[in-house]
């Protein structure tokens, strides 16, 4: 009621309206559940905004920053682990704050976003634009001048329902995700009034192709498409949005479906602005890469003055000492022990000899051996690790156990009180819990990400690594067969599903290996080259991706180097893409004609290669018989019949194309040779090609050798009929 | 007493969110608090001022941990404790003429009753006198066995009186020290409050006509200073350093234009050009050492090489709040401030080149120091509130303003 009561003053007595904004204090929504799987299975037991990341739970950052940015009242809508979250804030004394209430929503069946801003609705507690962040957010940016804008727009337009905050972020080139790990993310925004017009952050979706609706260009003078952004999952929104929630019961993601849904709906008229940080600092921790990415960006101090060496908020001081590097006050530390940079050293922690530590954090009353070598941790609370152990880019929990001479590999996440075995390997990428891995996939939990496997899909597929330790640990220790790590270890590893596993490095904490880059290297330059209109770049034929197709082609012509050669194979694989990912006819028309340009062809040529690709498309479609075969190149034909006619403009063409066709008969494909004639008529009945094409084809070869003429007297019959047809045509 | 923690931790907490900004404000409100802390404490008839001492300095730890950086607090506090000494050491003191008069008059209330706060304060500085002025080892002894003899002495004295009336009595003197306190530590608070008034009525004496005088970015005692000497008809030329990366040297030159002074904005690196032209810098800094070197913001140290260069000679202008008994070389003091890297490049442009997660070489790292620490070598002159002194010079002020005891705050907690 508040909401649509806001609503309709807004049009009508925009005073009234600003007055009542006025009066308002400033409200904020906190989500303490991201209503994720991404950080399993460390999340089976704590609530993700209660994990420590730089010593500090995150949902201190989150309330720490939105106090000192002037917000006045706070709700905590609490789902997974509720009890914990608010028995935390409880300890914590954030409810006892100063002109700072904290207030907590318990809800325990939300299972997304949208159910949880449907229960706030239900609650009347938000009476004017509020603040919707989730609970692992770090920023130090100062809302008021966004609010501002916010309310400015809101006094002229009260279909302005929503702002989102923004910030420069590219994402890297070659792994297409932010330094964050999130995937590159489009957004098209009116460069005047900072609208959203467009909005997608699965960029893997596109496949390299980007399609705006029309109207977009239309509608507005002018657009910008940008890349290069990062969306901060800070948005003020007004109360509209909330009862938008509920009368769009379907609406669960806040970005996929609230976002997408109200760009694509324009009966209602809602906007959405966006506003760009430039100087603060802000972001999400969505999953382990970010985790990593933010925990860095705190140690730099970006964040200031959410920074370790300041109180924000309860937690202990540390102090900085040279190439940021912070030590708590009450450590014990070996003389002999290095620590190196970048790393934060909790109170209550004592260190063996030799043993070093570098671009980690190790939290309280964690006791480390010596000669440990911790590379790239997050090593929380009350961890012990025994001598000898090796850590590299993991995640540790509280309360685990290294037994001596115990190493992980990158990547890796020990779950709460998990305890390693001594002289164990834990294999790259792998997760560790106590609890054991969820049989099922619960459908109803992983409605979000439905298609998103992050992880806890069964599959019986193991990495050989995995399996093969595991085989080892069970013929050596036959009696503790249930856990699966080590020597009087506790725990069990998760599998990870083959597609997960190949995703893994991308979300890990650890840095992304050298041949995985590599290998992505190839893969873009492969996609990027092909439309690059430059041939002089593009790698020799026998690099390209899906070539082997051509292979048979290959043998046969002398110079592999040939420019018509390499042009067909390059014409044969952009057609072969467009089949596999479904592009347009347009867009593929668009690619080889560059090719054509680049390559300095004759559309003949273009003509002659395209027919190829078609037919080739047909002979690699599963066939028994030649009847089948012919099938199947009637069903291709149609299909491609438009991007072939677009480049059969004359007679010249078609004629091409039928002595490439005879070439094919002859050389590469020979299936073909008995079905020459009824392919042929079926192209002059589809008006591919013309009688006079063909007519043309057959005087041309009149004088040639007996060898060549194989097709022409094959043909004879036809070309008799269509000489009468054409005589009785002239007749008429 | 929820009230003084209510006090202490809203205190606290805005300390430690940054949300006070500037020494003055901060000692200001840092000898509020103390004055509520003092006069909300509940003491015990015997023994009050330990008692006092030990919830003041308790505080005082609090406070310092909120901001180490701010070390302006940690001087009110010991300023504050020096104050509870004295003033125990003066009521001790008049005590034994008061013992006196008691025992001959029988007339204490009224004694207690008329004693006002000038007396008291002038009963101070007596005591201060003849007991910590002389720094000397001999005083030092006789200050530690002073304050061991009072309560042998009082119980002693009270035996022969009745138990009422040594109660109340001892509640009198207990009401008095409070009271007394509570009256040092108004002056102190006006002290802060004028010292920028006090410091800029030298300016006349230092700033002479068709001077040019340099500075560095902004601070509000150099500002009154320069204004100062403005004001009483002197024309001169100010060159400002802009400051970077926080030009608060832009704001300054700002306001120096509009009360009519000729002013020019150099960047920081143009300093050493400048200086030859240049006849005094004078500067504000963030905190004066006991050792008379400066904690002030970065750039400074280069602008005073320049001036040590040239000879022009290098002036200091700060309050005594800024005056910090410890030396730079102590640990436990925090001497710098590393500021947010994005006050020197924005995040989004630069994003690129911090970690993608690659393990190609080390990121962009950027190091953004808040402040700068000049010898005292380097320092010709500090002005304080009570006059010009050489660096040197500064035990001396120390060991009026502090008593030793309280130099280590965090020292007097673990025992």
């Amino acid at each position: 009621m508040v909401g649509k009561k806001g609503g309709s003053k807004g049009m009508g007595a925009a005073e009234d309206a600003e007055e009542e904004l006025a009066r308002t204090p400033l409200q904020a929504i906190i989500l303490a559940d991201s209503f994720t799987t991404k950080f399993r299975p460390i999340t089976l037991e704590r609530p993700k905004v209660l994990l420590p990341l730089v010593n500090a739970p995150m949902i201190d950052y989150t309330l720490a920053w939105l106090e000192s940015a002037g917000v006045e009242e706070v709700f905590v809508f609490c789902c997974a682990h509720s009890k914990q979250v608010i028995d935390y804030l409880d300890k914590s004394n954030w409810f006892g704050q100063p002109n700072f209430s904290v207030t907590t929503i318990e809800s325990h069946n939300a299972i997304s976003a949208g159910d949880a801003l449907r229960l706030i609705y239900e609650q009347h507690v938000i009476r004017g634009d509020f603040i919707l962040v989730s609970g692992d957010t770090v920023s130090n940016m100062s809302l008021s001048q966004a609010l501002k804008e916010h309310k400015e727009r809101r006094r002229k337009d009260s279909n302005a329902v929503m702002t989102m905050v923004i910030k420069q972020s590219k994402a890297s080139p070659v792994t297409r995700q932010s330094r964050l790990g999130t995937e590159e993310l489009f957004m098209v925004i009116d460069p005047e009034t900072k609208q959203l017009l467009y909005y997608e952050d699965r960029g893997d979706n596109l496949k390299g192709y980007l399609s705006l609706d029309k109207a977009l260009l239309t509608d507005n003078t002018s657009i910008s498409l940008q890349n290069d952004k990062q969306d901060c999952y800070i948005d003020i929104c007004s109360p509209e949005v909330l009862s938008l929630f509920t009368d769009n019961f379907d609406y669960q993601h806040l970005r996929r479906d609230f976002v997408k849904g109200l760009l694509v709906d324009d009966i209602m008229g809602y906007k959405i602005y966006t506003h760009e940080i430039h100087s603060s600092y802000a972001a999400r921790i969505d999953n382990y890469r970010s985790y990593h990415t933010i925990s860095k960006d705190i140690i730099q101090r970006w964040t200031y003055p959410l920074v370790p060496d300041v109180q924000f908020f309860g937690n202990s001081a540390t102090k900085l000492e040279r190439q940021g590097m912070y030590r708590a006050p009450e450590i014990k530390q070996s003389r002999s022990s290095k620590i190196g940079p970048f790393t934060v050293i909790g109170s209550g922690t004592s260190i063996g000899n030799n043993t070093e530590i570098s671009n980690s954090v190790v939290g309280e009353g964690c006791s480390i051996g010596s000669n440990v070598t911790i590379e790239g941790c997050y090593i929380w609370h009350n961890v012990t690790i025994e001598d000898g152990c090796k850590l590299k880019h993991s995640i540790v929990c509280d309360g685990v156990t290294m037994k001596s001479g115990a190493a992980l590999e990158p990547g890796v996440v020990l779950s709460f009180k998990v305890v390693i075995g001594r002289n164990f390997l834990v294999p790259a990428y792998s997760k560790v819990s106590l609890h054991q891995q969820p049989i099922r996939q619960d459908s109803d939990e992983e409605l979000e990400y439905a298609d998103n496997s992050s992880g806890i899909t069964e599959s019986p597929s193991v990495s050989g690594t995995l399996d093969l330790l595991n085989e080892e640990e069970r013929t050596e220790l036959p009696d503790s067969q249930e856990y699966e790590v080590g020597d009087g270890g506790v725990g069990f590893i998760w599998l990870v599903s083959e597609a997960g596993q190949e995703e893994e490095w991308r979300h890990s904490v650890a840095p992304i290996p050298v041949d995985k880059l590599v290998a992505i290297m190839q893969i873009s330059n492969d996609e990027a080259d092909l439309p690059n209109e430059d041939g002089a770049f593009l790698p020799p034929s026998g690099e390209l991706g899906p070539d082997s197709i051509t292979n048979d082609s290959n043998e046969d012509a002398e110079d592999i180097r040939d420019d018509s050669v390499i042009f067909e194979r390059e014409v044969e694989a952009t057609f072969q893409r467009a089949v596999e990912e479904d592009v347009t006819d347009d867009h593929v028309i668009l690619e080889v004609n560059s090719l054509r340009l680049s390559y300095n062809m004759a559309s003949a040529d273009c003509a002659g290669a395209l027919f190829y690709s078609v037919m080739k498309l047909a002979l690699d479609a599963p066939h028994d018989s030649p009847n089948e075969l012919y099938k199947n190149v009637v069903s291709t034909v149609r299909k491609w019949k438009k991007l072939l006619k677009y480049y059969l403009p004359s007679i010249d063409e078609e004629i091409e194309v039928i002595l490439k066709f005879e070439e094919m008969c002859l050389e590469s494909a020979r299936e073909y040779s008995p079905l020459f004639v009824q392919i042929l008529h079926h192209l002059y009945d589809q008006d591919i090609i013309q009688e006079e094409a063909i007519l043309d084809w057959a005087s041309e070869k009149e004088g040639a050798e007996e060898s060549d003429k194989v097709f022409v007297k094959q043909s004879e019959k036809f070309i008799q009929w269509l000489k009468e047809a054409s005589e009785e045509e002239d007749e008429d | 007493m929820p009230d003084i923690e209510r006090l202490v931790n809203d205190f606290v907490a805005k300390l430690s969110k940054r949300k006070v900004e500037g020494s003055q404000a901060t000692s200001r409100l840092t000898a509020e608090l103390l004055r509520s802390v003092v006069s909300l404490q509940r003491l015990p008839p015997t023994n009050s001022a330990a008692v006092l001492i030990e919830a003041v300095s308790g505080i005082g730890v609090k406070l310092v941990a909120a901001n180490p950086v701010e070390l302006a607090v940690g001087n009110i506090v010991r300023r504050v404790l020096h104050i509870i000494r004295e003033e125990d050491l003066s009521l001790l003191t008049s005590k034994t003429s008061d013992l006196d008069l008691s025992a001959a008059s029988d007339d204490e209330g009224t004694i207690d009753q008329d004693y006002d706060p000038t007396q008291s304060a002038a009963a101070a500085a007596a005591a201060a006198k003849s007991f910590l002025r002389p720094p000397s080892l001999h005083a030092l002894l006789e200050n530690m066995s002073d304050k061991a003899v009072p309560s042998n002495n009082y119980t002693s004295s009270s035996g022969g009186d009745s138990e009422e009336k040594t109660k109340a009595d001892k509640l009198a003197r207990t009401r008095k020290l409070k009271h007394d306190v509570i009256e040092a530590i108004n002056i102190l608070i006006e002290d802060i409050d004028t010292c920028h008034d006090l410091i800029a009525e030298q300016a006349v004496e230092h700033i002479h006509q068709n001077e040019v005088i340099l500075t560095l970015g902004s601070s509000r005692t150099a500002f009154e200073f320069l204004c100062a000497a403005k004001e009483k008809k002197r024309s001169f030329r100010v060159v400002v350093a802009e400051g970077a990366p926080r030009y608060q040297g832009h704001a300054l030159a700002k306001e120096l234009v509009s009360r009519g002074l000729q002013t020019i904005v150099v960047t920081d690196s143009a300093v050493f050009a400048m200086i030859s032209r240049v006849n005094m810098v004078i500067v504000g800094v963030h905190a004066v050492m006991a050792n008379g070197g400066v904690i002030a913001p970065v750039g400074m140290n280069m602008v005073a090489l320049a001036a040590q260069k040239h000879a022009v000679p290098f002036v200091v202008v700060a309050g005594i709040h800024k005056l910090c008994p410890s030396y730079p070389h102590n640990p436990e003091v925090c001497l710098n401030d590393m500021r947010s890297p994005a006050e020197l490049l924005e995040f989004g442009r630069f994003s690129n080149c911090m970690e993608f997660g690659m393990d190609s070489g080390a990121p962009l790292q950027v190091v953004n120091p808040g402040f700068d620490y000049v010898a005292p070598e380097l320092v010709s002159l500090l002005i304080t509130d009570i006059g010009g002194h050489n660096p040197s010079y500064m035990y001396r002020l120390i060991s009026d303003y502090y008593s030793a005891d309280d130099f280590d705050l965090q020292g007097r907690i673990h025992k």
